[in-house]
């Protein structure tokens, strides 16, 4: 697709690339959540994920992270080119176990997080975030 | 089958909470055709707390016409639901007689003939009136603006809301929310702030840079009143900084933010608050998503889509309010709260007819002096029309078909994209076209008409980019506005489809022939949210287009194909 920066500008369209479709979970998603798990079963449980359901703007959007008990938060950017995000590591003396940050999203995709509990089981939420061109608002 | 009468009852009953509309009551006597201010305003009351809401006026001061939508879809939960039905469908649904001062003002057909035996809707010297006589029952009423109320005229643009605010702060509101007035630049909103005379709400009002929430909004404010300690809880408009430019307030950043709406309420709870009302700009679908999700809220005020419904709608135990926009509505909810908890609720949606109910002196008193310096520019006459002007609908309206004609015939253009904006009074057909109409429906801060070159698979992107905007199936995905009109190109969409699969079928008009996906096209539109958008103002572009044609004409419009409606 060739796109002018005059394009750009009269369109409110970011940075970012557009395609058609929603950036799709790769594959490399699975394997770096296999890596984080070794392998293991990854459930549902008390893990919280905060993030916009339409980001304002895809070079910067604020996430946060909640998973009481766990050891460790992977987060994961599923559309991104490199999905890695951050891995959040806790200690036995850390007050809270939650983390914020902001990331970068190259286009509309979920956004996973993986926390490792002390028992060494594995939960995960994910959240699906919009990046749109914006405009037209009512 | 169970009637409407029945199914209100035990939805009621069955949630614990009596309640009541006199809707059904206004409706008889408007069949009679035989309406006083009295019946309009007529109204038991009940309880021992009265709100009164307004919402979306957009600067409209003076009465105006305002048809409804013929086309408004809903998606997912949403589908065949109100507000998402309309016409007879709704008229049946609220057993509203056709061609009756209601079927007037809640539906959109045979509109012009019933426009000119039922005249013009609002002026706030009118709404000024439904108010006072509300507060002479109930003289502690609370009155809430659900925002939207300092963008859309002629004067509010050349006195950077101020016309608004002077007349707003005559009406003594308690509390309001934001959406368009972001739009005058955040400094110009501070400005206002310092002064303002009642509460500046929206708990999901945040520093963009901190993340945390603004110090410049309340998240909500407690009251007093019969003897109950009431919070109001400000929403405003959760994707400002994406339908609108974020340029303009780069401080602030918004959002649904329903998990600090539940913590909001579970703190003004701890207050001690026995009624909690959220006095909301994230529009119906939100609204009711959001009152399923966060517990505790007794009545949503719900503005931003503009719809008008004579009934609350009931979500678990939080009844939501929609009043309408462009002050044709003002709605009163009547409340029982006893021991802490909303017992029962009765509420009218009066509609403001301008010919039945008296305009209250000392507003149009107010209201005159914020248009005397501008009433040369506002009444110079600019063409006629033989057609029906009108912007509501999910797809297209005439006004912007007009617009749209506007800008390919002075921008020399392919194709043209006006903005879905919900705003914009309605003008009859033989009427007169002035300079004050041209603004109504085109008055913004970033109004400049801009000209570019796009590829075919680049328009292709953006219609799908918006028709997720308004047709993602989960209410919390949808971005506010309705579809970018589109002149010059015809397409086909299908609401039920996923995000690129719903657009197809684009076809330039004027050839006949399929749109190129690697073709460039010469695109006018305006409204863009980037900063820096060059070319002449939009109001110029279409005023000068008017002054040509002379009688404005247009052809109904069959560009757009919906599928799965």
């Amino acid at each position: 697709m060739q796109l002018t920066r005059r394009d750009t500008l009269a369109l409110g369209l970011g940075a970012a690339a557009l395609t058609l479709l929603p950036f799709r979970a790769s594959a490399s998603v699975e394997d770096k959540i296999s890596a984080f798990t070794g392998g293991a079963t990854v459930g549902e449980g008390d893990i919280t994920l905060t993030a916009p359901e339409i980001a304002e703007n895809g070079n910067t959007v604020p996430i946060e992270v909640e998973a009481p008990g766990a050891v460790s938060i992977m987060v994961l950017a599923a559309g991104n080119p490199n999905p890695d995000v951050a891995t959040f590591n806790f200690g036995p003396l850390a007050g809270s176990h939650a983390a914020s940050t902001r990331i970068r999203l190259a286009g509309t995709q979920d956004v996973v997080a993986v926390a490792k509990l002390a028992d060494g089981s594995f939960i995960q939420a994910s959240s699906t975030v919009k990046v749109t061109i914006g405009g037209c608002g009512g | 089958m169970i009637s409407r009468r029945d199914f209100l009852q035990t939805s009621m009953a069955a949630s614990a909470i009596l309640g009541a509309s006199s809707f059904g009551n206004w409706s008889r006597l408007a069949a009679q055709q035989a309406l006083t201010q009295d019946q309009l305003l007529q109204f038991d009351t009940f309880g021992n707390v009265s709100l009164i809401h307004v919402t979306d006026i957009h600067a409209q001061m003076k009465p105006i016409y305002f048809r409804e939508p013929e086309i408004n879809l809903g998606v997912g939960d949403a589908r065949g639901q109100v507000p998402h039905i309309t016409g007879a469908q709704f008229r049946r649904l609220y057993g509203i007689e056709d061609g009756s001062p209601t079927a007037y003002a809640l539906s959109y057909d045979d509109f012009s003939s019933l426009a000119r035996t039922y005249g013009k809707v609002g002026g706030l010297d009118r709404v000024s009136t439904v108010i006072n006589a509300i507060r002479a029952d109930r003289p502690d009423a609370l009155l809430l603006d659900g925002g939207d109320t300092w963008h859309g005229s002629y004067t509010c643009y050349h006195t950077q809301g101020q016309d608004m605010v002077n007349v707003m702060n005559a009406l003594k509101p308690d509390a309001m929310t934001f959406h368009w007035e972001f739009t005058l630049g955040s400094d110009r909103v501070l400005e206002i702030l310092e002064d303002l005379p009642f509460a500046a709400l929206g708990q999901n009002i945040f520093d963009a840079e901190w993340d945390e929430p603004a110090e410049d909004f309340q998240p909500y404010e407690f009251f007093e009143r019969g003897g109950t300690k009431i919070a109001v809880i400000g929403q405003a408009f959760p994707y400002m900084p994406i339908a609108n430019p974020r340029w303009m307030f780069p401080e602030y950043s918004f959002g649904i933010r329903d998990e600090r709406m539940q913590e909001m309420v579970d703190e003004v709870r701890a207050e001690g608050a026995e009624l909690v009302v959220v006095l909301s700009h994230n529009g119906f679908d939100v609204d009711k998503k959001m009152a399923g999700r966060v517990s505790g809220i007794d009545v949503i005020l719900s503005g931003h889509t503009h719809d008008a419904l004579p009934e609350p709608v009931l979500v678990g135990e939080t009844i939501i309010v929609a009043s309408g926009s462009n002050g044709k509505f003002v709605s009163r909810v009547d409340l029982d709260v006893r021991d802490g908890r909303m017992m029962g609720f009765r509420h009218k949606l009066i509609p403001v007819f301008s010919d039945v109910i008296a305009p209250d002196p000392a507003l149009t008193a107010v209201i005159d002096e914020q248009r005397a310096p501008y009433e040369a520019e506002l009444s110079e006459v600019i063409g006629t029309t033989d057609s029906l002007l009108y912007r509501r609908g999910n797809f297209n309206g005439s006004w912007d078909d007009l617009i749209c004609q506007a800008l390919i015939e002075e921008r020399d253009a392919d194709i043209a994209m006006s903005p879905g904006v919900r705003w914009g009074p309605s003008i009859l057909p033989g009427q007169e076209i002035t300079r004050e109409d041209i603004w109504n429906v085109t008055s913004m801060t970033y109004g400049q008409a801009y000209r570019t070159e796009m590829t075919g698979e680049f328009i292709h992107v953006i219609l799908e980019d918006v028709g997720d905007n308004l047709f993602n199936p989960d209410p919390y995905y949808q971005q506010g506005g309705d579809m970018v009109r589109i002149g010059g190109m015809g397409y086909r969409i299908d609401i039920t489809k996923p995000q690129g699969e719903r657009i197809s079928d684009l076809t330039l008009l004027k050839t006949g022939e399929p749109i190129d996906t690697a073709k460039t096209y010469v695109v006018a539109g305006w409204a863009s949210v980037n900063e820096g958008t060059e070319g002449p103002q939009i109001w110029d572009v279409v005023e000068s287009h008017i002054k040509k044609t002379g009688t404005v004409v247009v052809e109904p419009n069959a560009s757009v194909q919906v599928v799965g409606a």
